[in-house]
């Protein structure tokens, strides 16, 4: 899932070729008269040409646009980035500004809680349309619309309006749907974008003090608030330097909104100056930080990514010693890695029947109104059955149980 | 092409022609409905004294085989595809018929392939009248556009040896390409330059044509052993240089998607067998070399032995995937029709348990019974499925031409049929209304199965009723149908076709199923 490189080109989006798939290339020019012509070539042109040609009018009408020629290649791409790369077009064209053309929303989805469950994440390049529409099938906890690395610098203005289409037109089914943003301040024009299309949280790349998470926070709120919503937004702060490790407690406490803290190892290992290796021990003790600072602030500790796509037992093992540190996911870059972290971050059976176990008797000591809960001859502390009880749900919820 | 044609409604409310190449056609009647009568055809009669006694039937090249083979005008021309795209053998031929100087051929062969465009040159000329067999790339085009002067007739694996066997086509020359032969004519396809494991293609062209020439680059001495085609049957051998580029012949290795959709979907289907019960000891598959299929095959193996459970036999297009599980000792045999990679041909030549096939063994529907109804499950694609069932595989949904119907018709026959499809390609939904062309009537399609769910045939309660306690996303086919509709911004224009016939799909039984109009 690499970028696509290209250098921007005044009245250009997108791209077209024979190895593109579900995108497509449009060259806007603006007129002074003689109103829109449209030309398009499609491999979809048989079933789609008359919709494609119909939409595109109806974009540039959205976006003021009276006079115009616009070229479209299409290679079949779906009609929420249709939109998306004729409204970049017309953008760096330098028209339509201060205007949208947005794709019909489809219904949003139940609000994500602060803790749910969030064992994988997988990544969609802000650039790729094609991997959109089938990310959720593969079941991962969360996708992430990637706008920072997968995206390249020119093009980071034609992937925001992209990624706000499709969080307002595809359908990610039970998967919260996260962004990540770009580094602060670039990362600011994208939440101007994205936040009016209700993302379920934002990852704030390269966090190194609280007030970066705050200023982003705080625009957040005020854009929910112009909009008179008051779904909730979540945030995870990435820590991928030496001075954001160093501030890791004070950036996951300095908000109500922060849900969850994470690490970016690549980042990091370069700012050490070390090689990244596929035991990590290079970063044990950063990682360990992370889940400390995230507990002590009542957040969720969450990994890094694991990067070799070909090696299941080294994914494997990265995620066993991963839960065993107390993280709570990581990051997926391949949707096949999904259903391995998930066997990694689910609990073992005999921790389940433990915690079961745990359960029961608290649940038979408050019937009994008992204050002290026992098993058998020994006595089980408060933490113990709040963890138990956690773990019951966490099992319930991965469907490890009944 | 005459421009009068008379159409026939047929049982699945098809227009086909009721005319094909000057013959009279039955339109389709129903699966099991039309009852062949008769004897089957046979070649000449000929005698010993015709032949050298000492058994070496070489001619100096093609060209004075053909002239020996009293070739002449309107001929029909046959050849096997098992070189596939790297055959030379096939155009070999017809240009030394041009040479000769014939016209109006009926070219046969078992399957065409893109390299073999240069047949169109030849249409051209006038030397090929028409192609019958399956087309596609700038055959399939040209057919489409309404060029050829005669009508395409598409036949799956199976229908071939029908049509031969029944009379329906008469081969004049059978020539038929031998990775190895003797001088006699016994010839076999597993060893040799350019091997290409089994010849059953050719079995019936070698026993019913008038004429048989086998043409090979790797001339042993008498005899070749083991010999898939019998010399006993052949006229004439020629020896060449090359008769085929290895490189295209088979594949060196076999690539299994990387696709995480297509992955989805090869899992689910695996799941579907194991969760349906039909993956238990004893059972039996068939699988081919497409990516999907591939990687069904791996995810199989996986729970084939969590499971411990072992196949009696699968059945191929073999690859080194199904190598592997006789390997494994995961099934006992692999019956396999053509093979696809190296090690698929290395086996078949070393191990006993690799058993070459024909059309006539796995898929002719007018024998007493053929294997491909005795498999349990078959995986195989589409082009198209409608809320019907109903399968396309020969066309793009813009009605050209782009796949030959291959054994697909004829593996519909196994116990549980799957299509394993995306439901969408390039924003063109597979699953529609109703399919451009009807290659499989819907009553033979057990099970659709694609990355969004799995819908199951209706009719087929005993599958429904085997999954419902599953996990498995089993879902009505209009169901995936509407969202996939949703999805793309909604249905799809229907392709603007012609109102003339350039081609006909027949059934397994002779019949005619469906109609490839003119494109343009």
């Amino acid at each position: 899932m690499s970028s696509v490189e290209t250098s921007p080109r005044p009245g250009e989006a997108g791209h077209w070729g024979k190895d593109v798939r579900s995108d497509l290339h449009v060259a806007f020019e603006a007129r002074d008269t003689g109103g829109v012509e449209i030309s398009l070539e499609s491999r979809v042109a048989a079933y789609y040409g008359a919709s494609i040609l119909e939409q595109a009018g109806q974009v540039l009408d959205d976006l003021a646009v009276k006079h115009a020629r616009l070229l479209i290649h299409d290679e079949g791409a779906l009609p929420f980035v249709i939109a998306a790369r004729i409204e970049a077009a017309v953008r760096r064209a330098g028209l339509g500004l201060g205007r949208k053309s947005l794709p019909i929303p489809l219904l949003l989805p139940a609000a994500s809680a602060k803790d749910r469950l969030r064992r994988s994440r997988l990544y969609l390049p802000g650039s790729e349309p094609k991997y959109y529409i089938n990310a959720a099938l593969h079941g991962p906890d969360a996708v992430i619309l990637d706008l920072e690395d997968s995206v390249h610098r020119d093009e980071k203005d034609v992937a925001r309006i992209l990624v706000r289409n499709t969080l307002r037109a595809v359908d990610f089914g039970p998967a919260e749907r996260m962004v990540r943003i770009n580094q602060l301040p670039l990362g600011l024009e994208d939440l101007a974008e994205i936040v009016g299309e209700s993302p379920d949280l934002i990852l704030i790349p390269k966090t190194e003090h609280a007030h970066q998470v705050i200023e982003a926070d705080r625009m957040i709120g005020e854009i929910k608030s112009r909009q008179g919503t008051v779904r909730p937004i979540w945030i995870m702060p990435i820590l991928e330097s030496a001075l954001g490790i160093e501030n890791a407690f004070a950036i996951a406490a300095c908000s109500e909104n922060v849900a969850a803290l994470t690490i970016g190892l690549e980042d990091y290992t370069a700012d050490l100056g070390v090689v990244k290796t596929p035991e990590g021990n290079e970063s044990a003790s950063a990682r360990s930080r992370v889940v400390n600072a995230a507990r002590a602030a009542g957040v969720q500790a969450i990994d890094s990514v694991f990067g070799d796509v070909g090696d299941v037992e080294g994914l494997r093992r990265w995620g066993q010693a991963s839960r065993a540190m107390g993280f709570e996911g990581m990051g997926c870059i391949h949707p096949g890695q999904i259903p391995i972290v998930h066997e990694a971050f689910a609990p073992s059976i005999a921790e389940i029947e433990k915690a079961e176990k745990i359960v029961a008797a608290f649940e038979q000591a408050q019937q009994k109104g008992l204050a002290v809960v026992s098993l058998g001859s020994k006595m089980i502390d408060p933490p113990v059955v709040q963890r138990a009880l956690k773990l019951v749900n966490w099992a319930k919820a991965m469907g490890v149980i009944q | 092409m005459s421009d009068r044609v008379e159409l026939a409604h047929n049982a699945v409310g098809r227009r086909v022609p009721t005319m094909v190449n000057g013959r009279p056609q039955i339109p389709y009647l129903g699966v099991g409905k039309y009852q062949p009568r008769g004897r089957k055809a046979a070649s000449p009669i000929r005698s010993n004294k015709d032949y050298p006694e000492n058994g070496d039937k070489r001619v100096v090249d093609l060209e004075s085989a053909l002239r020996k083979c009293g070739l002449r005008d309107g001929m029909v021309i046959s050849n096997h595809h098992h070189l596939r795209d790297g055959d030379k053998v096939a155009l070999m031929a017809l240009q030394a018929a041009a040479k000769i100087g014939v016209k109006n051929l009926l070219w046969f062969p078992s399957a065409s392939f893109p390299s073999q465009k240069g047949a169109i040159e030849l249409m051209e000329q006038g030397v090929i009248h028409h192609i019958e067999g399956s087309m596609n790339g700038p055959l399939g085009d040209y057919c489409t556009q309404g060029k050829m002067r005669g009508m395409g007739v598409l036949r799956s694996h199976g229908g071939r040896w029908q049509a031969i066997q029944d009379g329906e086509v008469h081969i004049d020359i059978a020539v038929i390409a031998a990775p190895t032969a003797d001088f006699f004519g016994n010839a076999d396809g597993s060893h040799g330059k350019s091997a290409c494991g089994s010849l059953g293609f050719a079995l019936a062209d070698s026993t019913c044509a008038d004429h048989v020439i086998v043409i090979t680059d790797n001339l042993v001495p008498f005899p070749c052993v083991p010999w898939h085609i019998q010399g006993n049957n052949v006229d004439y051998v020629v020896e060449v240089e090359s008769i085929g580029d290895p490189a295209k012949i088979v594949s060196g290795t076999t690539q299994i998607t990387r696709s995480p959709d297509r992955l989805r979907i090869a899992e689910l289907v695996a799941k579907f067998l194991r969760e349906a019960g039909i993956m238990k000891n004893g059972f039996s598959f068939q699988a081919g070399a497409g990516g999907i299929a591939l990687a069904f095959v791996q995810y199989l193996k996986q729970m084939m032995k969590e499971d411990g459970v072992k196949a009696r036999f699968v059945r191929g297009g073999s690859t080194r995937v199904l190598v592997e599980l006789l390997q494994e000792g995961l099934t006992d045999y692999i019956l396999d029709g053509q093979t696809f990679d190296l090690e698929g041909v290395k086996s078949m030549a070393n191990d006993p348990r690799h058993v070459a096939t024909s059309p006539f063994t796995s898929y002719n529907y007018h024998g007493k019974g053929n294997f491909a109804s005795l498999v349990d499950a078959v995986v195989l694609g589409a082009t198209e499925v409608d809320v019907h069932f109903n399968a396309n595989v020969v066309t793009h949904s813009d009605g050209r031409l782009l796949h030959g119907i291959g054994g697909w018709q004829n593996c519909l026959f196994s116990g549980c049929s799957i299509l394993a499809v995306p439901s969408f390609r390039d924003r063109i939904p597979v699953i529609v209304d109703e399919v451009t062309t009807m290659t499989g009537p819907g009553e033979m399609v057990d099970v659709i199965v694609t990355e969004r769910g799995i819908a199951i045939n209706p009719r087929r309660i005993d599958l429904l009723d085997s999954v419902k306690c599953s996990k498995l996303p089993i879902r009505p086919i209009q169901d995936i149908k509407a969202e996939v509709e949703k999805i793309c911004g909604g249905k799809p224009a229907r392709p603007k076709l012609g109102d003339r016939p350039c081609a006909v799909v027949k059934w397994v039984d002779g019949t005619v199923l469906d109609t490839v109009w003119q494109v343009g």
